[in-house]
């Protein structure tokens, strides 16, 4: 779907961490193309979490080097990010509580007022971002709790708030991280699919998930990690017939297929 | 009358300093439990000035400005260190304060600086602590209703999560322990002028923590809920002379209770007053 010979959007190398005597990553290299739809599966400890925080910018590796839309991104710190359109969303939702759904998603509908305290101070005006901020709940599904408390509504509703607050920053690249999880399979469904249709808006996104069955219908391609390194990468059905990817998911050294 | 006035006087002065308190811990979230220093720093940056023959407003600017700048370099410090450990970093800057305050002498050391001029009578005083009074409040409540008051609140709840939507995070903290420092600076210049004395103990511990508790009773992050705390707290010591002599014991406990039994503090309780009265 990508063409080799276009720049990628970001382009990671070399990356490695250690905590104490442990390498959670270890020289891991990622390139994310723009329009694709990248799934980055792997077991569990298999250093998925750490190689997003460090893409993220919550932790910075020991080595290596993250180029964002041609941007040295390495040192730059987690809002700086999220302001050059690199926005993640949490594994575990992070709704501001206290505010309603419609103030969540205000917040990040309005840059120019966020990256700028000063120009905050002088501005109360919120008519055009309550309007930008109701239409991605609508596009998300759920303008009909807009005026809620974030810690009144179900957990459903939390993970399209995340989705609706991400779309808001206008992201170049989407981060998310198991959008699906805690939903049911009708709703990680559902979810699954608004996630696929974004591509064709001009998001670029990263999806960790362990709803294989989903993550392999939609994404474009995948990138499997273990024990902290790339172990596979390429094209979904053809990743997961491999019989190193399946024996790392069940632990043994798998011999057959089922 | 005398004597009402200057209570009054005090009453505002302190409304001035809770609010300050209230907009960097009430509304962004960062616990600060040295507020009284940068009251000091005020009231000393006035005092000196104004003893070298500084004007009125000369000397007030300057102790506005010395707190906000000292302010700021706090809240630079409050980027690396949250919660807990910010509150041990803004009890040390109080401490610290103190700590050289008391030892310079041309800080006059124990003693203090004397004799400052004083512009104004009683009643001028009045006008114009109860005047910055206003002011911070009218402050207070344009903040919350801003796109600052918004990042603030942002910010309070969810600090990663308000670093992901890319708010300025460092650039809202240092502004708010700016503008609630300053505020704190600008009432102890007009302290200075008045009393026409400072010493090191009017800016101890024990007023920071009674500024905190004036914020927590009055209900923490509530503009109008902190200026009745802080009428309050300023009218119970003259009302009962006992609990000047354990202060820390009755604000101690105060904010345990307040803690414990209504955590939004006055205007929590009214709230929930008035929800059910609303709900019958």
């Amino acid at each position: 779907m990508t063409g080799a010979h276009l720049p990628a959007l970001l382009e990671a190398d070399n990356l490695s961490i250690a905590f104490g005597g442990v390498r959670a990553v270890r020289d891991v290299a990622i390139r994310v193309m723009p329009g694709e739809l990248l799934g980055l599966i792997g077991p569990n400890g298999a250093g998925k979490t750490t190689l997003l925080r460090l893409l993220t910018g919550v932790l910075t590796p020991d080595t290596g080097r993250i180029g964002f839309a041609g941007r040295d991104v390495t040192r730059l710190s987690l809002h700086r990010r999220a302001q050059l359109g690199f926005v993640h969303t949490h594994q575990i939702v992070r709704p501001f509580r206290a505010m309603s759904l419609i103030d969540n998603v205000m917040l990040a509908a309005e840059p120019a007022m966020i990256h700028r305290p000063w120009r905050a101070l002088l501005s109360v005006d919120a008519r055009r971002a309550r309007e930008r901020a109701l239409h991605w709940l609508a596009r998300m599904g759920i303008a009909d709790a807009a005026d809620k408390p974030a810690h009144s509504v179900p957990l459903g509703y939390l993970k399209r708030l995340q989705v609706a607050r991400a779309l808001a920053l206008q992201p170049r690249l989407l981060l998310l991280d198991e959008p699906l999880a805690g939903l049911n399979y009708t709703e990680a469904q559902t979810l699954a699919d608004e996630i696929a249709a974004l591509v064709d808006e001009g998001i670029t996104i990263v999806l960790v998930e362990h709803n294989l069955a989903e993550i392999t219908r939609i994404a474009s391609r995948l990138l499997v990690l273990h024990n902290g390194a790339v172990l596979a990468e390429g094209e979904p059905a053809a990743v997961m017939e491999r019989r190193d990817v399946r024996s790392a998911y069940l632990g043994t050294e798998a011999t057959d297929h089922a | 009358m005398d004597y009402y006035i200057s209570v009054a006087t005090f009453a505002a002065l302190n409304v001035t300093l809770a609010l300050g308190l209230n907009l960097i811990s009430g509304f962004c979230g960062q616990v600060s439990l040295g507020h009284a220093a940068f009251y000091g720093l005020g009231a000393y940056a006035a005092a000196l000035l104004s003893v070298a023959g500084a004007p009125f407003v000369v000397s007030l600017a300057a102790g506005t400005l010395v707190a906000g700048l000292a302010g700021a370099l706090v809240g630079i410090a409050a980027l690396r260190v949250r919660e807990d450990f910010l509150a041990i970093v803004t009890m040390g800057v109080g401490f610290i304060f103190l700590g050289v305050v008391r030892k310079q002498s041309w800080l006059g050391a124990e003693m203090g600086i004397s004799n400052i001029p004083s512009p104004l009578d009683k009643y001028g005083y009045a006008l114009l602590a109860v005047g910055i009074a206003l002011a911070m409040l009218a402050l207070s409540i344009h903040i919350r209703r801003s796109w600052m008051g918004r990042a603030f609140s942002a910010i309070a709840q969810d600090e990663d999560a308000a670093r992901s939507l890319g708010v300025e995070v460092p650039g809202f903290k240092i502004a708010a322990f700016l503008i609630g420092t300053a505020a704190a600076g600008l009432a102890g210049g007009v302290y200075a002028h008045m009393t026409q004395l400072v010493v090191p103990d009017a800016f101890n511990f024990v007023q920071s923590i009674t500024i905190l508790a004036m914020v927590v009773v009055g209900g923490i992050g509530s503009s109008l809920g902190v200026v009745a705390g802080a009428i309050l707290l300023t009218l119970m010591p003259e009302l009962f002379r006992f609990i000047n002599d354990y202060k820390l014991l009755v604000y101690g406990g105060l904010l345990l209770a307040v803690m414990r039994f209504s955590p939004e503090g006055l205007s929590g309780a009214l709230g929930r007053l008035t929800a059910t009265r609303r709900s019958r």
